[in-house]
């Protein structure tokens, strides 16, 4: 008998629990009249900051302007110098100071936004760079996460991520720093 | 065996620490309060997740055999562990196939209960917790005090003297952010140099095959994205059925833990990283005979939250540590208790029956039931002890007679205001050890009634 | 209608004012009320050590004690909790215990629903801090707790709101438990030692002259502590200021 087996066993062998239906839902969740002001306050809470502009470069050159090691995939972006799909090992990211990405889309009720991109070879890299800007058309900002797993599937296999802000952790003292392991700061850039 | 009482009293001795530890822990509920009033559907999304969650357990088997399927299909490899040794060993295999020699842990309370670190250590394998938290606890050769704060416990003095010792920073400098970049630059390059990554499961998404973990740090998502092994271990009660559950538990998860809309990241693993594997262990460990109890199987539906032990003003007054089991606080008291009575028959008692964490918890647990329904089965055990048992029968006796039970009433009112102080405050006296006995009336209601006293009112 | 007071055992013995002004209060509504003499004990204390099965003959012997009458009033919540909560397990639903469990109050909540009282006849010109004691307030509802996302109400404020005078303070924890919690007292004192000490530092440093509440064991409780180490504060049981006592 396989441990598989075994449990499978133990957990139908009177399993008291009563039947009870799945609940549904539609048009659930809360709802924001200035989606982006939300998602704004939201991420600003949280160590990050979220900007509306078309111009990425010089942008983003104001914002980090001392980074030299600059990922981007990112279609109205210039700035990468560095080709991190060309790279085989996901180690050989590690001197990455910032990468320029492609969201999906947001959500206003907690400044997260949805990371899914099947032409990133190396998902390490919204992790191990030093510092993130996620690059997001205004025009895909959703209410709440009821709305956002309506737009997601795994069908094919994969990673995706909601990322909302910048790393982060309290666990000294209650006392929040910004940037633990993953990117030490982090802007949200929403164009047309 | 767990002695909460005998731990709570040295606990609450170090006054000024105590009241610290409270404070803390209070400010993290007030937090979780106005983020959970922040949102009107509140409620109903608790009972949703308190549906999901039961309509999962009543179906386990199904749900975790369509899981399996969906994650093999995917490329992931699917394992069974039947006790926290079977997963252990199942890890070790892993690894050693691998030659991994350094491991990358994120957090895990499920690796906690099985001892995962010092057996692999045993084994030459060099285990490293990367939650901050954890690390810290860690390096101190100490257990987690809280499931999701795990050095709630340490002041940042205590943190700056472990990092002194252990990573070399400057003696003295206790400043959060400082320890904090240190933290990052030892733990990189741990992530950099660990052959394989494990992390725990905060839910397991039936109809896809993957696995969901949330985190601040961005810890496990390192640890499961340079390393090219990547092992996701979970308790069997993680699976949720559908992809669009997690909107109803990703919205409720932060919030009733740290008042966060929702951690800097939720990511969702459905394969491993090219050219690399991902394994994910199925554990029991005690966990289905919970599905056979009416009284005790809501304990399954817990998301891991720790909202619970925010409010519970018990834990806040005497810490994690109190408890003597992996996890802490009313839902660990719980878990605890069902799983080992008679290691952890203080805990159901480390409670007053408030009721405040059945009324946060996400899952809408019974959680004051529960303990309430534990004491009366170690009573059933013959856990409680003859002292307890004996006199409390000889007190409900004494109650169905209520003519002696007035003469006794009569006569202690009668002796005790005659008896000097020094032999009523004596050492058996343990409510006046800290607080003074009521003062006993000449008469009780019952006789001023039976004198006619009430008729002139 | 005819009222069955309800005295818990240990405010018999030593809280008899209290019961006094419990049955002042119905009395001055022109209620008629009994005391039933054969009562002793709900059975609360056996129950949350764990001999639950040891309190069969105490509920049957207060179901027989308190089945004639229209309400059962008490000046308690814990132990009207005990009867409606716990005593179904030794009564196969027998009708005689459905009727005791749906008409047997607290007596703040029997004078807010029941009998929907608009003033008392009393002044109070002190400042109050309200204990709201955990089984009335999370198991009889006498008040929202402060965990829930639900509309706010509070009974027992309702009710002090028609008290001339009274003036409510806000505390910094509304609805923290005091840590009598039982044998809790004295199983785990240290940590209800504590836990009453913080519920009173709460009152006193809020500017409260008095502390009231619904039970009086959480009230004996920090009675207790109040009175050894000296703090300026008066406990008194909502009964006693509702009484004009």
């Amino acid at each position: 008998m396989s441990s598989k087996n075994d449990i499978l066993k133990a957990i139908k062998d009177n399993n008291l629990v009563k039947q009870t239906e799945l609940p549904n839902w539609n048009d659930f969740g809360i709802t924001f009249e200035n989606k982006f002001e939300h998602f704004s306050t939201m991420l600003e809470s949280v160590g990050g900051k979220a900007l509306i502009t078309n111009d990425l470069d010089n942008t983003i050159k104001e914002l980090y302007p001392d980074e030299k090691v600059i990922v981007s995939n990112v279609e109205n972006c210039s700035l990468g110098n560095f080709d991190e799909n060309a790279c085989d090992d996901p180690h050989e990211l590690k001197d990455i100071d910032l990468c320029i990405v492609k969201g999906e889309f947001a959500v206003a009720e907690n400044g997260a936004i949805w990371m899914k991109n099947a032409d990133n070879r190396h998902r390490s890299l919204y992790f191990i760079s030093q510092n993130i800007v996620i690059v997001i058309s205004k025009s895909e900002i959703l209410n709440n996460m009821h709305e956002a797993y309506e737009k997601i599937s795994f069908e094919d296999k994969g990673f995706g991520t909601f990322i909302s802000g910048p790393s982060k952790t309290a666990d000294i003292e209650q006392s929040l720093v910004i940037g633990a392991h993953g990117p030490k700061s982090g802007y949200v850039i929403f164009t047309d | 065996m767990s002695n909460h009482p005998k731990e709570a009293a040295k606990f609450v001795a170090n006054d000024e620490r105590m009241h610290w530890h409270d404070k803390a822990l209070w400010f993290v509920r007030e937090k979780r309060d106005l983020a959970s009033k922040s949102l009107p559907e509140w409620e109903e999304l608790r009972s949703m997740a308190s549906q999901i969650k039961t309509h999962t357990m009543s179906k386990l088997d199904y749900y975790l055999e369509e899981f399996e399927k969906n994650a093999t299909a995917k490329g992931i490899t699917v394992h069974w562990a039947k006790d926290a040794t079977e997963h252990n060993e199942i890890v070790y295999k892993l690894l050693n196939a691998k030659k991994v020699t350094k491991l990358v842990k994120s957090k895990s309370m499920l690796t906690e209960e099985c001892h995962l670190n010092p057996y692999l250590e045993t084994r030459g394998i060099e285990v490293i917790d990367t939650d901050l938290g954890e690390r810290i606890v860690q390096l101190r050769n100490e257990p987690p005090s809280h499931i999701v704060l795990p050095a709630i416990h340490l002041k940042k003095s205590d943190v700056s003297d472990t990092f002194h010792e252990h990573l070399g920073t400057e003696k003295g400098n206790d400043d959060p952010t400082y320890l904090t970049r240190a933290a990052r630059a030892s733990l990189r390059e741990d992530f950099l140099t660990a052959q394989a990554g494990l992390t725990g499961v905060n839910f397991a998404i039936a109809e896809t095959g993957g696995v969901v973990v949330c985190t601040n740090e961005g810890n496990a998502d390192m640890g499961a994205s340079v390393p090219k092994l990547h092992i996701a271990s979970m308790g069997l009660e993680k699976v949720v059925p559908r992809l669009k559950d997690l909107s109803v538990f990703t919205r409720l998860l932060a919030r009733s833990a740290t008042g966060q809309p929702i951690t800097s990241y939720t990511s969702h693993f459905h394969a491993p990283i090219e050219g690399g594997e991902m394994h994910i262990i199925i554990v029991d460990n005690k966990r289905t005979p919970f599905l056979a109890s009416k009284d005790y199987q809501q304990a399954l539906n817990c998301i891991r939250c720790g909202a619970c032990m925010n409010t519970c003003p018990v834990y806040r007054r005497s810490g994690g540590h109190s408890y003597g089991y992996v996890i802490p606080g009313p839902i660990g008291s719980t878990l605890g208790t069902f799983k080992d009575a008679a290691e952890n028959k203080t805990l159901s008692f480390a409670c007053t029956l408030c009721g405040s964490c059945t009324n946060v918890c996400p899952a809408k647990i019974d959680l004051d039931s529960q303990l309430y329904n534990h004491r009366q089965n170690l009573n059933e055990l013959n856990l409680l002890g003859a002292k307890k048992t004996v006199s409390m029968r000889a007190a409900a006796w004494l109650m169905t007679h209520p003519t002696l039970f007035s003469l006794v009433g009569k006569i202690a009112r009668t002796i005790v205001p005659m008896l000097p102080k020094a032999m009523i405050y004596n050492r058996f006296n343990v409510w006046g050890k800290t607080r003074d006995l009521p003062p006993m009336p000449k008469k009780s209601f019952k006789e001023l009634y039976k004198e006619g006293v009430a008729d002139e009112l | 209608m005819k009222i069955g007071l309800f005295i818990p055992c240990f405010m018999n013995e030593l809280y008899p004012n209290v019961c006094m002004s419990t049955l002042k209060i119905l009395k001055k509504l022109n209620l008629d009320v009994e005391y039933p003499l054969e009562q002793t004990c709900c059975g609360q204390p056996m129950a949350n050590s764990g001999c639950a099965k040891d309190v069969e003959g105490l509920a049957k012997q207060f179901v027989e004690n308190f089945k004639k009458y229209d309400y059962i009033v008490a000046p308690t919540g814990s132990c009207v909790t005990m009867v409606k909560d716990h005593y179904g397990a030794f009564f196969d639903d027998d009708p005689v215990y459905n009727k005791v469990k749906t008409s047997i109050y607290e007596i703040c909540e029997f004078l807010h629903d029941v009998m929907k009282v608009e003033k008392f006849d009393v002044k109070f010109p002190h400042k109050v801090g309200l204990h709201n004691s955990c089984h009335a307030h999370r198991m009889l509802k006498l008040a929202t707790p402060s965990e829930l996302n639900i509309p706010y109400n509070s009974k027992l404020k309702n009710i002090l709101s028609k008290v001339e005078g009274l003036e409510l303070v806000d505390l910094k924890r509304e609805d923290e438990c005091c840590g009598f919690g039982g044998t809790f007292c004295v199983t785990e004192a240290e940590l209800s030692t504590a836990m009453g000490r913080d519920r009173v530092n709460d009152h006193v440093t809020s500017g409260a002259e008095v502390m009231t509440g619904v039970d009086m064991s959480c009230l004996m409780h920090m009675d207790g502590l109040v009175n050894r180490e000296n703090k300026p504060i008066k406990i008194m049981h909502i009964t006693e200021i509702l009484a004009g006592d």
